[in-house]
């Protein structure tokens, strides 16, 4: 994939919105004045130390976790307290975390269907058949009447990553997807990942696979402390990080 | 020959330390220790029995019991009749009252243990320390005490049996004696609004079926839960209505004229009687303490990231709770949870502390007294027991495999 068809699917809409948000955990200060815009098609992979905020920060984007203050917007939808907002939010946003969280009483088919049936009311033949569909874009039709017990960890990532594509989401938010994989299994996931970025899905990607972030993503953040540090195309992004805690966190990362 | 011998010593040490050969050894040792012991047992035993000159058998559960037993559910489903009824039906009689204390115990325990073990969970701090004060108290004071407590503390200082505290109507009322209900007496026709029952169930199981097809063609789910609901209520109460209502409640009556002795209830209506009571709530309340606290790590053991991962698809926080949390939860608190159904069952031998006639009670109480064989006597409760344990242990593994995860 080269830089010039990487941003073919990015169009004016903005999606994301998150305007001077802050978020405290008691006294302590987690997100300090986040100012992001994201567009339709973009790809954005956010990485950082750890403890620096980044997997919050997603997480404020369907509500898993809360903000104090500023303003977050999905699809021009406020995200406040209100129940139904949050529903509809959670709706079109998907979302993939680092240990999966499949359900381990639900074979993986049924994993990909709960949602569309209970909340998108489809019927269950066509759920099925649509989550046939994305069980083979991840590359596992063949597991889809066994339990998430039985899979291995990339398998089973990439179940997770088939469940959440089942809603038709808009934005995929990924938290670490990969880190708590061997080696080997970070490859099938992450080319499942690059294979859906293909198709001009919004995403965020909190991870810290540099190469990934390289090819795939429109732009590149760095946090620190809470605070979005330096935001940049890959390319500059890498090659000439403005800032010396970015360079500090690069020459770390990419050391060995 | 030097050499035969060497192997001769050889094969019998190798066959020393041959595990093989060594379990035959032990068992046959084992086998031998046993039978001995259980031969002596019984031989010393019969050799007793004929010296103190003692029946054997089973032929005392023909012979009549000439012995009053407290009006409970077991001597109205067998109509027992002191010096007319046999052993066998006091046998009867005390195993339906252990079931009817058990089964109901198990019931009320569920609730009220399901009831406490989520409100212990609740960040609302009236709910969770009303749940803490409740196990922390029920589950550390002996039982038997808590049986005397509901008996002699509780429900002696009801009123005497001249007087009654009426509960809402006149129709419901509870003295020292017991507490007074209308009694159903079906009539002619009554049938039928059993059928009807039957009916519902059969048509609740179709219409179970229909909305699944129903979801999976058109994707539009149906309130199974309220129609269900409806029909079991609304089918037998519609034919009930139109054959008349053939169930004739028997008022309890309560007199308070004429002679002072005659004054109170009278043998009418339906009553159940305060050791029933004693027993039901000290029984039920104790175990649904410990129920309280499976069900507690029953819901903590299913990880956070169940409910995020739940939440983050769209699913509302019921749906989660109903089809994600609780099938995890379950297969935590099945195990422990058939262990308090069988404590609960057992612990209701207890009864005999207060007189209620249970199984231990009556038959190994006063019936063992009269009769005076021990051996068949205890071996046939012991079976009972056993029997109901097993029977409990059943249901609940195949509930349990019901709700297991399958693993690889």
């Amino acid at each position: 994939m080269t830089t010039e068809n990487k941003n073919t699917a990015v169009s004016g809409e903005t999606v994301i919105k998150i305007e001077n948000m802050n978020k405290w955990y008691g006294q302590f200060h987690v997100l300090r004045d986040i100012n992001l815009n994201v567009k339709q098609g973009e790809r954005i992979v956010i990485c950082g130390p750890s403890g620096s905020g980044k997997s919050t920060l997603i997480r404020c984007i369907n509500r898993l976790e809360e903000h104090q203050d500023g303003l977050i917007a999905v699809n021009g939808t406020e995200l406040s307290g209100d129940l139904k907002n949050i529903e509809a939010i959670r709706r079109d946003v998907g979302m993939c975390f680092q240990h999966f969280n499949l359900f381990p009483h639900l074979t993986v088919m049924e994993n990909c269907t709960l949602a569309p049936i209970w909340v998108r009311k489809t019927p269950r033949k066509e759920a099925e058949a649509s989550a046939m569909e994305y069980l083979e874009r991840v590359k596992i039709p063949d597991q889809a009447f066994k339990y998430p017990g039985q899979l291995s960890g990339g398998q089973q990532q990439r179940v997770a990553i088939a469940r959440s594509l089942c809603m038709n989401p808009q934005i995929m938010l990924f938290d670490e997807p990969t880190s708590a994989l061997d080696p080997e299994m970070i490859k099938e996931v992450l080319d499942v990942m690059v294979e859906l970025a293909s198709t001009g899905m919004t995403m965020i990607c909190v991870t810290h696979e540099m190469g990934f972030a390289r090819t795939v993503a429109d732009r590149v953040i760095f946090m620190d402390e809470g605070q979005i540090i330096e935001e940049n195309e890959p390319e500059e992004f890498f090659n000439n990080p403005k800032s010396e805690r970015t360079q500090k966190f690069l020459s770390q990362i990419l050391s060995h | 020959m030097a050499d035969t011998s060497g192997t001769g010593r050889r094969s019998l040490s190798t066959l020393i330390y041959d595990e093989k050969f060594r379990g035959i050894v032990y068992q046959i040792v084992v086998a031998v220790a046993l039978i001995s012991i259980v031969w002596w047992i019984v031989g010393n035993t019969l050799d007793n029995l004929q010296e103190q000159d003692k029946k054997s058998g089973f032929g005392f559960l023909g012979q009549t019991a000439g012995f009053q037993i407290l009006s409970s559910l077991g001597t109205s489903l067998v109509d027992y009749t002191a010096g007319v009824s046999t052993y066998w039906d006091v046998f009867i009689i005390g195993i339906i009252n252990t079931l009817a204390v058990a089964i109901s115990g198990i019931i009320m325990a569920t609730i009220i243990g399901f009831m406490m073990g989520v409100m212990r969970l609740s960040k609302n701090a009236v709910f969770n320390s009303f749940a803490t004060v409740y196990i922390e108290i029920l589950r550390n004071v002996p039982l038997l005490l808590q049986i005397f407590f509901w008996y002699f503390f509780v429900l002696r200082a009801l009123p005497n049996k001249r007087d009654k505290l009426e509960l809402g109507t006149e129709n419901f009322a509870i003295n020292i004696t017991g507490l007074y209900g209308p009694e159903p007496i079906p009539q002619e026709g009554f049938r039928w609004t059993m059928y009807a029952l039957l009916a519902a169930f059969f048509l609740i199981w179709a219409l179970a079926k229909f909305a699944k097809r129903l979801q999976e063609n058109t994707g539009k789910r149906l309130p199974v839960f309220w129609l269900s609901a409806a029909t079991l209520i609304g089918l037998p109460l519609i034919v009930h209505m139109y054959n008349g209502s053939p169930l004739l409640w028997e008022m309890p009556e309560f007199r308070d004229t004429g002679p002072k002795l005659r004054q109170g209830f009278q043998a009418s209506g339906m009553v159940i009687k305060p050791e029933m009571i004693a027993l039901w709530l000290a029984l039920s309340l104790y175990t649904a303490s410990f129920i309280a606290e499976n069900v507690r790590s029953g819901i903590l053991a299913v990880s956070h990231g169940q409910t995020e991962a739940s939440s983050a698809l769209g699913l509302k926080a019921s749906s989660t709770l109903q089809l994600v949390v609780i099938p995890q939860a379950m297969r935590v608190i099945i195990p422990p949870l058939t262990s308090q159904y069988l404590n609960l069952t057992k612990n209701s031998s207890l009864a005999v502390a207060i007189a209620y006639p249970d199984i231990v009670s009556v038959f190994a109480g006063t019936a063992l007294n009269q009769v005076g064989q021990e051996i068949e006597m205890i071996f046939m409760m012991m079976l009972v027991y056993l029997v109901l344990s097993v029977g409990t242990s059943a249901i609940m593994n195949w509930f349990n495999n019901r709700m297991r995860i399958v693993e690889r």
